[in-house]
């Protein structure tokens, strides 16, 4: 009861600073809050007794994704007088391409929600390491060899082209 | 849970606070007398019977300055930017083994306040957290040296904490675990330094980059940016900041003495047994905490400041490659041993 209860108060406060991410004017602050978000979704997964996906969430967004988001940020130092103004076409298309993503979501959320409960019922240590790592390297062997290639051709892809800028300044 | 164990777990939680506070407090003293004797001077000694209690009057100090909050600086953020420091430093202290088990009250206590089974990835991910006490503060407050204070700190410990995790997983590979218990009872006969000296060498220089400590120091490096990320900070926000720095130093010798060190193992442990090793194993690990704080701070009287550049490229030239080999021949020698070729 007290854990549902605590539930309800962290999925609220996610929401919230969810909401605050895309509402509030600064873009240093957006990212601050969309961090805060980040550590009520790792204390969600520590609800669940996923203490493996929690600490790597907040290793891998917490850690090291925002505080590129961060770097970039407080380097570009943006304020009203520079920010682009967006057209009515361009908000028109971010307005579609939100909803879909936001239709798709609901669709897959739907089914998660009874087979999360039934999981949950039968393999309460899903979420440890140890579970986990059985899991990826037998089952979705080929899907995780897969990302890591992509991931390994996404950033020799960005070191080619940081080296390409740098020959022609030399 | 029953309450016996809410009330061990908070005692104990509140005497690692102490600790940490007061071990960081009394670095400072040590440090000064170090540096002091390095350069052949006397150091602090005016407060108390050989200074004793310089510690005490720098708080009181601390405390007692005008706290001022620059006019342009962003206020809440300036004010969050310490706190997140002092957080970060504190709270990794939670899943460190302090000693083997304590019989008191007709009771096994557990010296260590909880025993996740992911503890050295908790650890890495409070240090990588741990940048935002400094990137947030930098920019809140406004001023150019502070930024560059703030972005080489980050570029710097974003750089380093990849060697240092590469070399760490070696322990894990060897271990055959995630938790720092474990880690330190497979420590019992061999210590990990035996096996893997050159995931030591490098976890180390990663965590003297990661603490900010010379050779470097370059976020604070006072000769180009005058204070680095917290010039505009005083009273006792300076004070969290410069404390954070040394609780972190004596956690990260905390963690160094346990992936490589062997936590509280001791040569000659199977004579004792009950309380007696117990006290024994907490003195044993107190004392390989201190040598390690003791070789850094030796290593920043001695050793000059880096540049820039050559901090970038030890890092990512030397270091990751060297801790990605060693982690292959390491990966290898494991599997030849369970019999894979």
């Amino acid at each position: 009861m007290s854990l549902q209860i605590i539930s309800i108060i962290l999925g609220s406060l996610t929401l919230a600073s969810a909401l605050m991410v895309v509402l509030s004017k600064h873009p240093v602050r957006s990212v601050i809050y969309l961090v805060i978000t980040f550590f009520l979704i790792t204390s969600m997964y520590i609800m669940m007794n996923a203490q493996f996906l929690a600490v790597v969430n907040m290793i891998v967004y917490a850690g090291a994704i925002m505080v590129l988001f961060l770097f970039v940020l407080m380097l570009l130092n943006l304020n009203k007088e520079v920010e682009p103004m967006a057209t009515r076409g361009s908000q028109l298309a971010a307005f579609i391409a939100g909803g879909s993503l936001f239709l798709v979501l609901i669709t897959a959320l739907k089914d998660t929600l009874i087979l999360g409960q039934s999981y949950r019922e039968n393999h309460s240590q899903i979420g440890l390491v140890k579970e986990l790592g059985n899991l990826l390297f037998s089952k979705y062997i080929v899907a995780f060899e897969l990302t890591s290639i992509l991931f390994i051709a996404a950033m020799v892809g960005a070191i080619l082209l940081a080296k390409r800028e740098k020959q022609i300044i030399e | 849970m029953d309450t016996a164990l809410l009330i061990e777990k908070s005692i104990l939680v509140l005497l690692l606070f102490l600790v940490s506070l007061g071990a960081a407090a009394y670095m400072t003293y040590f440090e000064r007398k170090l540096a002091a004797w390095i350069q052949d001077r006397v150091g602090p000694d005016r407060a108390g019977p050989f200074g004793i209690l310089q510690p005490i009057a720098d708080g009181v100090k601390m405390f007692l300055k005008e706290d001022f909050i620059p006019a342009k600086a962003d206020k809440w953020l300036f004010i969050i930017g310490p706190g997140i420091a002092m957080f970060t430093a504190l709270i990794t202290s939670a899943v460190v083994p302090w000693g083997p088990k304590l019989h008191l009250f007709g009771r096994d206590i557990v010296l260590q306040v909880a025993d996740i089974n992911i503890g050295i990835l908790y650890v890495f991910g409070v240090i990588s957290i741990g940048v935002y006490g400094i990137m947030i503060g930098g920019w809140a407050s406004n001023n150019k040296y502070s930024l560059y204070g703030a972005i080489r700190a980050s570029s710097q410990m974003i750089s380093y904490e990849l060697a240092m995790g590469v070399s760490a997983i070696t322990i894990v590979l060897l271990s055959g675990s995630l938790s720092l218990t474990t880690i330190v009872e497979g420590q019992s006969e061999v210590w990990n330094i035996f096996y893997q000296p050159v995931a030591f060498l490098i976890f180390f220089i990663c965590a003297l980059a990661e603490l900010n400590r010379a050779p470097f120091d370059l976020p604070e490096c006072e000769s180009e940016l005058v204070g680095g990320y917290h010039t505009e900070y005083s009273s006792m926000k300076l004070g969290l900041y410069l404390f954070a720095e040394y609780t972190s130093m004596f956690v990260s010798s905390a963690i160094m003495a346990i992936l490589f060190f062997g936590g509280y193992n001791f040569p000659g442990m199977s004579h004792f047994s009950g309380n007696t090793l117990a006290v024994l194993g907490i003195l044993a690990f107190a004392s390989k905490i201190f040598i390690f704080i003791f070789v850094i701070m030796w290593i920043r009287w001695t050793i000059p400041r880096f540049r820039f550049d050559q901090l970038m490229h030890l890092g990512w030239k030397s270091l990751l490659p060297l801790s990605l080999i060693n982690l292959l021949v390491t990966g290898l020698v494991i599997a030849y041993k369970n019999g894979w070729f």
